[in-house]
């Protein structure tokens, strides 16, 4: 079946609007956590068609916009070592780190190649058995899979020049410090619909039964999105707070056991950086000793210079919601998509990026 | 942070490769973390792996219900 | 000659050079005036204005599913000379190429040259050739310049369009991009979705006979639709607004933009155009746009407004109006 244009009817999309203008009558912030969901979003126009009493706010989801400038440096000096491929999703690219970025490397003649898929990068390695190639684990419970599936195909295929710098992290603590912070002021969330394809209903109970925060787990279709924000408006309208799943065909409340298995197979929860929010503990994954011989940090160790922000950026508070992008004093102002300051104006599906790309908020002009 | 599109699974090759469809487009991805995936099923790609089975009868379920949201419309 | 790959003597300027240009190019390229092998072709022009266009290929990989860096190269030229209005008459053409290329390549790269210049009704008359070493270029590089005569009375203009007017495009969006990236290494998957480089010069003809208030015709090329229209926009000072669900896209274009994250508004086409006329000769503008070569697609795509000026927005297909916002550096696959 033709699952997207069945989602995207702008019929159903209208009843779904008119019952959210019915049932949010009283002023809510919901914060959607996936910057899938920005894109989504913003791309339809969804914002335009909420109620007044809606505010849609664009949380800390984007994995390449929370990767921490220590991180970016060190992917970018494992790039600097002779005979290594780096190999990274291409939204990885053009995030800035301290001084460089990987587009930059790049052009400075470094091996930098975007991949598609981690077996592409195991591809690589196995085609340039005289280089080691590095790939760049970056990402959340959606892709981290993928990357410990890769590494035990790796080691299946006992490739000896293969390794992978892991910056990935979960979802599910970072919305508990989000909650925990007194400047964040969330009335319910859009829950990522893909990493809880993967994770799950239960990581997100404390949220309701620590909180009493709602939320609802949502696909990415415009009528995915408009079904949860109406569950969600129905949970604060009827004094409930619950986890509920709008995104039923593609989440199980299970998750996906296998999944699961493999991440803990493969990694070890260690504390994470997230840009602009700090360190928040146990949200890294890092490799574990059995496949160290994959682990990037053991194969290539280097020593990038030490970190240093960028004055003026506020990405760390547009990332907990706190300041929307256009109310950045850099937004459109020396920060714009062609040459960005910040990560949320990189990434494609930042915050900033989103807001200057599909709306006409406030470009500096 | 995740682009998964569905995707057909059209045939499943050896070590766990299948060759799936996107609207007519082919493409391998790894079943790797779908164990029970069978061809013809529709699953979730990302980023060359099948993440999830999607579960097509919910699928029509939730369409039901939206689409009943017109009958609650009018009879409001 | 007998070299199966091409030297750095093969562009010094001496006899293998020669043995190069008669073989591989006078082989194919038979125009007499370039079998006069003079320094500069002299050519006949009937009265009115001369339209020039120039254009450097650097595709990589050179042959993808569809075409080559040949076919875009003829036709490329061809087109921007036809975007003015003009009748395109006369292709220049000149080589880079790397030492180590396969001359069976080069062979292949001027057969389709010839063919789709003959397609195209232009003539290619002078050439140039140099060879750099090993490692300073991709194998080849082409350039084409092209020159074309314009009636009088013709004056299109990207800064013409009015408020009311339609926007009109000629086929299907995205699929020369598509068909590039499906053979990039790395990103393989197989599709039937084939480049649609293609010779616009009978189709932009055909319109502005049908329609000749056309305000300007326009390819869009790198960038996409997107690029194209911001351009438009920006120079005639209005707001331009397509509408979703009536831009023509092919399933897997579609289903490949889904995979990789990309916006179809900024795929590159080769063989499509975009024709700005007024409201009230749309239907006529369309119409011999669909029977034209390559138009069979064509549709009334959206309109323009009076706006704030330089905005292009799409209308999706729930009412919703967010911007086009033109591309930035390349567009890449990505996971989020």
């Amino acid at each position: 079946m033709k699952h997207s244009t069945a989602f995207a009817d702008p019929i159903v999309a209208k009843h779904l609007v008119d019952k959210i203008r019915e049932t949010a009558v009283t002023p809510v912030k919901f914060m959607e956590v996936c910057g899938t969901h920005t894109v989504a979003i913003a791309r339809n126009g969804l914002r335009e068609v909420m109620p007044e009493t809606i505010t849609l706010l664009s949380g800390p989801g984007c994995p390449v916009c929370v990767t921490a400038n220590p991180d970016i440096d060190t992917a970018i000096e494992i790039g600097r070592q002779p005979d290594v491929i780096l190999t990274t999703f291409g939204d990885m690219i053009k995030v800035p780190g301290s001084r460089s970025s990987l587009q930059k490397e790049k052009a400075a003649g470094r091996d930098i190649r975007v991949v598609y898929s981690p077996l592409d990068a195991l591809t690589t390695a196995e085609e340039h058995p005289d280089k080691h190639v590095v790939f760049l684990g970056v990402g959340f419970e959606t892709t981290a899979p993928t990357i410990a599936s890769a590494i035990q195909e790796a080691q299946r295929r006992g490739l000896e020049n293969f390794s992978v710098h892991s910056v990935h992290k979960t979802v599910p603590e970072a919305l508990r410090a989000l909650v925990n912070d007194p400047e964040v002021q969330i009335t319910g969330f859009i829950l990522p619909g893909h990493v809880s394809a993967i994770i799950g209903l239960e990581p997100y109970r404390f949220l309701a039964e620590e909180y009493g925060v709602p939320s609802v787990i949502a696909g990415f279709e415009p009528v995915d999105v408009l079904q949860a924000v109406w569950m969600l408006s129905k949970q604060v309208a009827e004094g409930r707070a619950e986890v509920e799943i709008a995104y039923k065909r593609g989440v199980m409340p299970q998750g996906n056991p296998t999944a699961k298995m493999k991440i803990e197979q493969v990694f070890r929860p260690i504390d994470a950086e997230w840009r602009g929010i700090g360190v928040i503990p146990g949200t890294g994954l890092g490799i574990r000793q059995e496949y160290a011989q994959f682990d990037a940090l053991e194969r290539v160790p280097v020593t990038p210079e030490p970190p240093r922000e960028i004055p003026g950026c506020q990405c760390g508070e547009v990332l907990r919601g706190i300041t929307l992008p256009f109310e950045c004093k850099l937004f459109g102002r020396g920060c714009t998509p062609e040459h960005p300051i910040g990560p949320c104006m990189v990434s494609s599906e930042g915050s900033c990026a989103a807001y200057y790309r599909y709306t006409d908020y406030g470009r500096g002009e | 942070m995740c682009l998964a599109i569905p995707a057909r699974v059209k045939t499943i090759n050896e070590n766990n490769m299948a060759e799936v469809d996107i609207m007519g487009v082919s493409r391998h991805a790894s079943l790797d973390l779908v164990p029970d995936a069978k061809e013809g099923d529709y699953v979730l790609v990302h980023a060359g792996f099948a993440i999830q089975v999607i579960d097509e009868e919910a699928a029509e379920e939730n369409l039901r219900l939206l689409k009943e949201l017109d009958i609650l419309e009018t009879e409001a | 000659m007998r070299a199966d790959r091409i030297l750095l003597a093969h562009g010094s300027g001496g006899t293998m050079m020669r043995e190069l240009i008669e073989d591989v190019f006078m082989g194919r390229f038979t125009d007499p005036a370039l079998l006069r092998m003079d320094d500069a072709a002299s050519l006949e022009v009937s009265g009115g204005r001369i339209a020039m266009s120039t254009d450097t290929y650097v595709v990589q990989p050179v042959f993808f599913p569809g075409g080559d860096i040949g076919r875009l190269a003829v036709c490329g030229t061809v087109n921007d000379i036809a975007t003015s209005g003009a009748t395109p008459l006369y292709l220049t053409v000149g080589f880079v190429l790397e030492e180590g290329f396969a001359v069976e390549d080069l062979r292949r790269i001027v057969e389709t040259m010839a063919s789709s210049a003959e397609e195209a009704g232009v003539r290619i008359v002078t050439g140039d050739t140099k060879v750099v070493d090993r490692g300073h270029g991709d194998g080849v590089f082409v350039n084409t310049a092209g020159v074309g005569v314009l009636r009088d009375g013709v004056d299109l203009s990207g800064s013409n369009c009015e408020p009311g007017d339609k926007v009109l495009l000629s086929g299907t969006l995205g699929d020369h991009g598509i068909a590039v990236i499906s053979v990039r290494e790395g990103l393989a998957f197989s599709t039937d979705i084939v480049s649609d480089a293609a010779p616009l010069g009978k189709l932009t003809a055909a319109v502005l006979e049908a329609a000749p208030g056309v305000r300007c015709f326009r390819d869009p090329t790198r960038g996409g639709l997107s690029s194209t229209l911001n351009e438009l926009a920006t120079a005639s000072g209005v707001s331009i607004t397509v509408h979703e669900t009536e831009v023509p896209v092919h399933d897997q274009v579609r289903g490949a933009c889904e995979m990789l994250g990309y916006d179809v508004f900024q795929v590159a086409n080769e063989g499509k155009m975009v024709a700005v006329v007024p409201a009230e000769e749309a239907e006529a503008a369309l119409s011999a746009m669909r029977t034209a070569p390559y138009g069979e697609d064509a549709a009334i795509v959206g309109e323009v407004s009076q706006g704030p000026a330089g905005k292009v927005y799409v209308a999706t297909g729930f009412g919703a109006k967010r911007i086009m916002d033109m591309l930035v550096g390349e567009q890449l696959p990505r996971i989020c």
